[in-house]
């Protein structure tokens, strides 16, 4: 992974993070979820910094941050779709649903688009089963999806 | 309080809220304001009424008039018309399907007739984000009879002789659980709720939260007060933002109210609450990975003993129980163990939560009383199947469960019997599959959730679970042999004996249990390279009959790879390299000219 530098205010926003938690090991999900709300993701630097503040090994956080499918070290796109996999979206046709938006967007799942316009995830069970299969985009959820509604959903992102 | 003729409950749940109920509760609210009511009818924002295939719900009470499907722009209807005129809104009743009648209270709905809600009792009928309301409907009594009138052991007793089993998945007696707990002694003792529920298709833990977050926290109060601990922990997924915030409401108003915190009900006894984010892991729903992830650590399971109860969160005696166990607690403590154990079968006592889901015509979180069978609840509750299709199987215990077919629809539901049909009960998610869901591919479905899920510190789930997806991988693409078929039971035995959480060891259920009541389809599969479900791709190819097509030229103009060539009013044909089996065109066709070979 290619080296960035962080910029100095970032490298002080995390060390503030971790400090509001008093720089204690055993709250290191609560800090990650924290600089991960702040910077939207979290990049081998801004693991370094965390690991330092909390005295622990980068390797701890990273193993930690690897666990979890909450955390994400590559940025979401502007625009993050979530297909539910949950089992009642699932055979309600979710699959479907998830091929035609890899299809159109040309990138599989976890990737996000050249542009930084739409990333593309699988999530399970967003509680909303009366309306399987159901896709989020950002806040906004759509339901009943079919894959022939995939292409004008997008649109309404395009313009 | 204020007093209020007329109240208007609009369901708040994540699926209705999904579908615009803020903004009809908002719309609801501006009419009555308009027309001078807003100081005689209520509107309320409530949990999750449960009927999530016709949400979103708007109940009037006292009435009970149960409004389904209800949009923003119906608000102005409802007010008029009901609320002012008296006169129900007809065109948004619930029909019933049989009948082809409106139904007109909720009482009188297929749906809820063979419900009892105790778990569930305040979810759709109080405002979570009220404290007064949940006291109004008997809310901290239970714990105020605990502090003042029982000792720490008649707690006890009382929910051991209620004969409460977990509601998490394992149907540990709760009581047991807690005198463990309350024998081991320790400067410090923890009471944790796990809410982490990562099972997909069921969300009844997120329901309750939702819709009676204060049940919860006096129940965990009462634990506390059992066991002899003074702090108490709730582990949420952080997926799940609206029951985190309600929570946080409800926590600020119980200390604000003096029913969490310091010397409660005049006692020496203090108790108090502290939330804890999970990460997204399925794994921490295990009690020894749950207490990991709350100290901060990767998520993985430890080996029992040390049970928690003995060195848990901080190598503290530690009880966990899940979300739904303590939904029950408080009406047990009120209405007696007595009342509690009539309810249900000889082994499984009180209610399930389930959350009814897949090709069934009413979606949605139901309540049933124990030994209740899944005939009842398919067919009575759910409605039967979606399309007048044939039931193929249930589903039942998510990724630990098994699937079940047609000769246990009559099984009466409980721990025992589902576990003796190779599923189980879990958290409670159950899915109805018809004869378009293949055996099969389902099984993948669920193994490949448990590979990704595997914490990977055990090589029997990391390693043995990967072969059996590769496996069943080769059978769905075609290039399956009977020898795999073999393989496949070995290593899901194998697994089974030497997987080291209780995850890891039912993670080869949904393939033992489809194995055993689907083998005709896995040999389908790998002899007659079939897949009659149509739903494996690399098994089938879409054809159309040049007989009965007329060419009208639909499929083809919706064909999202234009792979469907021919002319105006000639039969079309599919290029089979080109097509990418999505369906579309049978959707699309008119004339069923098209078929899966």
């Amino acid at each position: 992974m290619a080296k960035v530098k962080l910029a100095e205010s970032k490298i002080n926003k995390i060390k503030e993070i971790c400090a509001s938690f008093g720089n204690q090991p055993g709250e290191a999900i609560n800090v990650l979820h924290k600089v991960q709300g702040e910077f939207g993701y979290l990049p081998a630097e801004v693991q370094e910094v965390i690991a330092m503040e909390l005295n622990v090994p980068v390797a701890t956080i990273y193993g930690i941050v690897t666990f979890y499918s909450f955390f994400t070290m590559i940025p979401k796109g502007e625009h993050p779709i979530s297909v539910c996999m949950g089992t009642a979206c699932y055979v309600r046709g979710a699959e479907k649903v998830l091929d035609e938006f890899k299809r159109q967007l040309g990138i599989g799942i976890g990737e996000t688009t050249a542009d930084g316009k739409f990333s593309l995830n699988c999530l399970r069970c967003v509680g909303a089963c009366g309306l399987a299969p159901v896709v989020t985009i950002g806040d906004k959820v759509y339901g009943r999806l079919t894959p022939d509604m995939v292409k004008d959903i997008i649109n309404e992102y395009n313009q | 309080m204020a007093k209020y003729k007329m109240h208007i409950l609009v369901c708040g749940g994540t699926g209705c809220t999904a579908s615009q109920s803020v903004e009809i509760a908002d719309r609801l609210k501006s009419n009555l304001l308009d027309k001078g009511l807003d100081k005689e009818v209520q509107v309320i924002l409530t949990g999750c009424f449960g009927f999530c295939e016709k949400g979103p719900i708007v109940k009037i009470m006292p009435d009970n008039t149960f409004y389904t499907e209800v949009k923003p722009e119906d608000a102005q209807e409802i007010i008029e018309e009901h609320i002012i005129k008296g006169r129900k809104v007809a065109r948004l009743l619930y029909t019933d399907p049989e009948k082809k009648e409106h139904v007109a209270d909720a009482k009188h709905m297929g749906f809820y007739k063979k419900q009892l809600r105790i778990a569930l009792r305040n979810c759709g009928f109080i405002d979570p984000e009220n404290i007064g309301e949940y006291i109004a409907c008997d809310g901290y009594a239970a714990v105020a009879k605990c502090l003042t009138e029982m000792t720490p052991q008649q707690v006890i007793d009382e929910i051991k002789l209620s004969g409460l089993r977990g509601r998490g998945g394992g149907g540990f007696p709760t009581g047991m659980k807690w005198e463990i707990a309350s024998k081991n002694h320790a400067d410090q003792k923890y009471v944790v709720c796990n809410a982490d529920e990562g099972d997909p298709g069921a969300f009844m833990d997120r329901s309750i939260l939702e819709g009676d977050p204060h049940s919860i926290i006096e129940a965990m109060t009462i634990n506390g007060y059992a066991i002899g601990a003074t702090k108490g922990l709730v582990y949420i997924r952080a997926e799940y933002p609206l029951a985190i915030h309600r929570l946080q409401v409800a926590i600020a108003q119980a200390r604000e109210y003096g029913v969490l915190g310091e010397n409660l009900f005049g006692t020496d006894f203090s108790f108090d609450i502290e939330l804890r984010y999970g990460a997204g892991a399925f794994v921490c729903g295990e009690e020894t990975a749950l207490i990991h992830s709350m100290e901060g650590k990767r998520g993985e399971p430890t080996f029992k003993p040390p049970f928690p109860a003995q060195s848990g969160y901080l190598q503290k005696p530690t009880n966990v129980n899940n979300v739904e166990t303590y939904a029950n607690i408080p009406i047990i403590i009120l209405k007696g163990a007595n009342w509690f154990n009539k309810i249900g079968t000889e082994k499984s006592k009180g209610t399930k939560v389930f959350a009814l889901a897949g090709q069934i015509n009413n979606v949605g979180l139901i309540e049933v009383p124990m030994g209740i069978t899944l005939r009842e609840v398919i067919y009575e509750i759910g409605g039967g199947i979606k399309g007048g299709r044939q039931f193929k199987a249930v589903q039942t215990g998510g990724p630990s469960g098994g699937c079940l077919t047609e000769k246990h629809l009559d099984t009466p539901i409980d721990y025992d019997n589902l576990i003796a049909a190779g599923s189980m009960m879990g958290s409670g998610g159950m899915v109805v599959m018809d004869e378009t869901s293949c055996m099969v591919a389902i099984a993948k479905f669920y193994l490949e959730f448990t590979c990704e899920e595997s914490c990977g510190k055990c090589s029997p789930c990391r390693i043995g679970n990967k072969r059996m997806l590769e496996i069943l991988d080769k059978i769905t693409k075609g290039n399956g042999t009977m020898e795999d078929l073999e393989n496949l039971k070995n290593l899901a035995g194998v697994i089974k004996d030497t997987a080291l959480c209780g995850l890891g060891q039912t993670s080869p259920n949904p393939i033992l249990s489809t194995l055993t009541n689907f083998w005709d389809e896995y040999v389908e599969h790998v002899q007659d390279k079939k897949c009659r479900a149509g739903a494996c791709k690399s098994l089938m190819q879409y054809v159309i009959d040049q007989s009965v097509c007329v060419g009208c030229t639909a499929c083809a103009r919706n064909c999202p790879v234009n792979a469907i060539q021919g002319e105006k009013k000639t039969p079309h044909t599919i290029n089979t390299e080109l097509c990418i089996k999505c369906g579309t065109c049978i959707e699309k066709c008119k004339f069923n000219a098209i078929s899966i070979q």
